[in-house]
């Protein structure tokens, strides 16, 4: 059986970034995808608006992923494409079987794995939409992957659930392709996306978005037909003769993705229910020794910014823990968030391990537009900052001092404290 | 007639109100300002699709307007690129149409596709 030091799978945004922070001389470094192309969900998503932070210049996402997939050229890394990881299990080491055309199934050995597999769309299942069950309800995100991989259009008369970032900007393609984009409905009463997209997606094109409003009946036996929406009170009710009906023949559902961690099912590491993803440490490691995950199989991002840096740092602590680390003893410190906080990641610090360039990723609950925000532990506060026009749509940024220094047995706090407008 | 728009340079997002002389309210500073005026006067857009594309991966080619278009330009702009047929390999930021409905701006690959 083929021994491997790093195994990384998945070669998005996230594995390119720690496949190319993760290779080095002297180890055997695997990187596996299960497409024909490398770049993950940045291949499908054809527009502007990444790379601001990374590479100060605003970047299609297949150009940010052709970046990003040069960086790794001259690496030490072995790439296997059209490869599927399909099981895995922790004995002393790592075991790994994967299946491709050419070798058919193999299992291999790894003494680290670094998971970037990504992310899953919601269904209409999980969000328990009422109604038939016709042809023509579908993800957003694989309505996508049709028109601008595939190349075919999945409705003519098209409906939006969910203002989400993928949902708006699907309405703006999908007009701009000759359809009819009669509607984006969103449950709250403020859009899930960033502005800029509500203004240049729907504003743009006279597309009009329902707020308070959810999808209430879906009509037709074979081919959707029509979709009703209602408005819903505060309490997230029908209210009575709100009913709007719209002939349609596609309903895209834009209602949030979740980390794919399904392929490491057979392992058994903590989880973190608030983000459907691993609980890690500040080197991305999770409760498992040596198992390492980043990007939108951690958290969702919003950015793929924070992805590429992320995974980067996930990447270079595989590679020390393979120099030195292996074995060592952990003490770990809870961070905890308050309850404006809707989660916060790393969930906890190995404080035998180094401190180094440690941010917090955090989302707020609500939108807020003044707040300070503290971090404390104990009495003892380290942090104490303004913080302006924080909302869930976006991820929250927090550094940790360099000279950091943290007692044992006592949780981090960190504290959205909100200031009335 | 007064004109409504958010403004979309910073996160603050200014409801702003524009006029027939061009007098912007609702702005906390002077970006928003030259926002307005600019959405109003010559609103341009960054186009982004896709082509038809002959290749082993993909069907689709994915590209961009090189500058922002005017804004009503955009659909002539689709109807153009709707017609154009390209066969592997393409170099990333290769020009795919010139001088996209005379707007002088150029549609370039965003990504290479080697075969
Ligand atoms: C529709 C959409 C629009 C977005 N818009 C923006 C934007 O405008 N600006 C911005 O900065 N960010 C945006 N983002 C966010 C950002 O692009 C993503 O968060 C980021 O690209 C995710 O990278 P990733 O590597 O974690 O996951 P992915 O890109 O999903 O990569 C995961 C990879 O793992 C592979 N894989 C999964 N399971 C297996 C397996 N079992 N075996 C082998 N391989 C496997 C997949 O094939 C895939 O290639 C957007 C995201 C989406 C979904
Ligand atoms: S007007 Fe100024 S402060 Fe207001 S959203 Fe625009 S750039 Fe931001």
């Amino acid at each position: 059986m083929k021994t491997y030091d790093i195994v990384i799978i998945g070669g998005g945004s996230g594995g390119l970034a720690a496949a190319q922070a993760a290779s080095d001389p002297n180890l055997d470094v695997l990187l596996l995808e299960k497409d024909a192309m490398l770049g993950g969900i940045l291949n499908q998503c054809i527009h502007n608006g990444f790379g601001l932070h990374r590479y100060q210049t605003e970047l299609t996402g297949p150009e940010y992923a052709q970046r990003a997939i040069e960086e790794l050229r001259d690496c030490n890394v072995e790439i296997k494409m059209k490869t599927t990881l399909y099981h895995m299990e922790k004995k002393q080491d790592y075991l790994i079987t994967y299946i491709n055309q050419a070798e058919g199934e193999i299992t291999i050995r790894a003494k680290a794995i670094i998971a970037t597999t990504g992310s899953y769309e919601r269904t209409r299942g999980a969000i328990g939409l009422p109604g038939s069950r016709p042809k023509g309800v579908l993800n957003a995100g694989v309505a996508q992957r049709y028109l601008n991989i595939e190349g075919y259009m999945v409705g003519k008369n098209i409906f939006i659930l969910g203002s989400g970032d993928i949902g708006l900007i699907m309405a703006r393609r999908m007009r701009l392709e000759g359809a009819n984009v009669l509607g984006v409905a969103e449950i709250m009463p403020h859009p899930s996306g960033l502005t800029r997209n509500v203004v240049q997606c729907l504003h743009d094109f006279d597309i009009p978005l329902y707020l308070s409003h959810t999808i209430t009946d879906i009509k037709g036996t074979d081919q959707l037909e029509s979709i009703t929406i209602s408005e819903m009170d505060y309490t997230f009710n029908p209210i009575k003769d709100s009913e709007k009906t719209f002939e349609v023949d596609a309903l895209l559902l834009s209602v949030g993705l979740i980390p794919d961690i399904t392929t490491f099912n057979g392992l058994s590491f903590l989880k973190d229910e608030r983000t459907n993803g691993a609980v890690v440490d500040q080197h991305f490691e999770t409760s498992l020794e040596g198992l390492f995950i980043a990007g939108n199989a951690l958290h969702i991002h919003d950015l793929v910014d924070w992805v590429s840096e992320e995974s980067e740092k996930a990447g270079l602590a595989a590679k020390a823990y393979i120099h030195k680390r292996q074995g060592k003893k952990k003490c770990l410190v809870e961070v905890l968030g308050n309850q404006h906080i809707n989660y916060v990641l790393p969930q906890t610090l190995d404080i035998n391990n180094t401190l180094k360039d440690v941010t917090l990723s955090f989302r707020v609950k609500e939108k807020y537009d003044r707040a300070m925000l503290y971090l404390k532990q104990g009495e003892k506060t380290i942090i104490k900052k303004k913080a302006r026009f924080l909302v869930p749509a976006e991820m929250e940024r927090l550094s940790l001092p360099e000279n950091i220094e943290l007692q044992k047995d006592q949780p981090l706090e960190l504290i959205v404290e909100v200031i009335p407008s | 007639m007064k004109k409504e728009m958010i403004c979309i340079v910073c996160p603050v997002g200014c409801h702003l109100e524009i006029d027939d002389d061009l007098k912007v309210t609702g702005n906390q500073c002077k970006r928003g300002e030259v926002y307005a005026k600019e959405e109003v006067t010559n609103p341009t857009r960054v186009l982004t699709t896709t082509v038809a594309i002959k290749s082993d991966i993909t069907r689709r080619l994915s590209v961009k307007s090189e500058k922002p278009i005017p804004k009503e330009k955009l659909f002539e702009a689709m109807a153009i690129l709707n017609r154009v047929w390209k066969e592997a390999p393409v170099d990333l930021h290769e020009i795919i149409v010139e001088n996209i409905a005379d707007t002088k701006v150029n549609i370039l690959s965003t990504r290479r596709i080697s075969k």
